[in-house]
């Protein structure tokens, strides 16, 4: 029963991670998560304010269907397949609570300093999800994909493009563990 | 019954997502810091599959379901745009420790937080709609 628990290594995860690609493209679509949010928003009616909104949407109603599908998944496992603790590199966890105040790696799956409820008045907190989520979903579009549509159907498409975009994500990753961590946390 | 598809697609994603962990703010604040193997072996490793399955499609010109074309359109021809915008997303990847999928995964799983930052992602997606023809592409 333990084995359920247990967290898959990356070369269980990376081939499933291709095959959901592959199925996606069997059905005729293409395999990125950061697409739906230009769909939501042109669904919520942001095409009377932009142009790059106003596209037929209703085509695109199979990636809200995959979103659905991604909050179920997730919903079932945590809540069946799952001890909810993520073990990272220990000297890491560590840094994170000498240098960061977050003392909940080994513990729990998302640090509850900054995920946990009830921290989601403090303004710091605030501003990281803010922050964090809006450069996520500006940069996304702008890059013209994300993780899943460049790292990995980009690149398995071998375009020069997507190879320029996941190095862009890798600069900005690394600047801001590196750089803004320690004047954020 | 084709949208039924897709939300079972989008299921074994999610499974895959939290069960890699993948969706974990640890892992990709451990990535960021070289720290273990795991992400870039996830990554690289749906990469090496992912390269050889795409060029055997190709080669082979395999059809998708009912015969149409698989969606594999070439990006267009340009450097500021997936650099700057590649840069913006690693920023906030790594300030919120989740990508556009683990986001809704992590909303299953019942972190009510992630609630915030994909609100925050709709409305950076809005501001680029607006923003799009004053800026480099």
């Amino acid at each position: 029963m333990e084995l359920i628990y247990e967290p898959w290594p990356w070369y269980i995860s990376g081939p499933l991670i291709a095959a959901t690609m592959f199925v996606l493209l069997y059905t005729g679509k293409q395999f990125g998560m950061s697409s739906n949010l230009r769909t939501m928003c042109s669904a919520t009616g942001a095409g009377k304010a932009a142009d790059f909104f106003r596209f037929d949407w209703k085509k695109e109603r199979w990636n809200l269907m995959v979103v659905l599908g991604a909050v179920l998944g997730g919903f079932f496992a945590s809540t069946y397949l799952s001890n909810n603790t993520v073990e990272i590199n220990e000297r890491l966890a560590d840094k994170l609570s000498n240098e960061y105040g977050i003392h909940s790696a080994g513990e729990a799956y998302m640090p509850t300093e900054i995920f946990a409820m009830q921290n989601l008045g403090d303004p710091l907190v605030l501003f990281v999800l803010i922050a964090g989520g809006f450069l996520v979903g500006f940069g996304a579009r702008y890059a013209g994909g994300c993780t899943s549509g460049h790292a990995i159907s980009g690149l398995s498409n071998l375009q020069l493009p997507s190879l320029i975009a996941v190095i862009g994500f890798f600069i900005g990753g690394l600047i801001m563990i590196h750089l803004f961590y320690p004047l954020i946390f | 019954m084709r949208y039924i598809t897709y939300v079972l697609i989008g299921f074994f994603f999610g499974i895959i997502m939290y069960k890699s962990e993948a969706a974990s703010w640890f892992r990709i604040y451990e990535m960021f810091e070289f720290g273990a193997f795991h992400m870039y072996g996830i990554i690289g490793s749906a990469l090496i599959i992912g390269v050889l399955g795409v060029q055997y499609i190709k080669r082979n010109n395999i059809k998708a379901m009912g015969g149409q074309e698989m969606q594999l359109k070439p990006k267009d021809k340009s450097i500021a745009r997936y650099l700057i915008g590649g840069i913006i997303f690693g920023l906030g990847w790594a300030l919120a420790g989740a990508c556009p999928g683990p986001m809704y995964v992590l909303a299953g799983a019942g972190y009510i937080s992630i609630l915030v930052v994909i609100a925050a992602a709709l409305f950076g997606t809005f501001v680029y709609g607006l923003l799009r023809n004053k800026l480099p592409h």
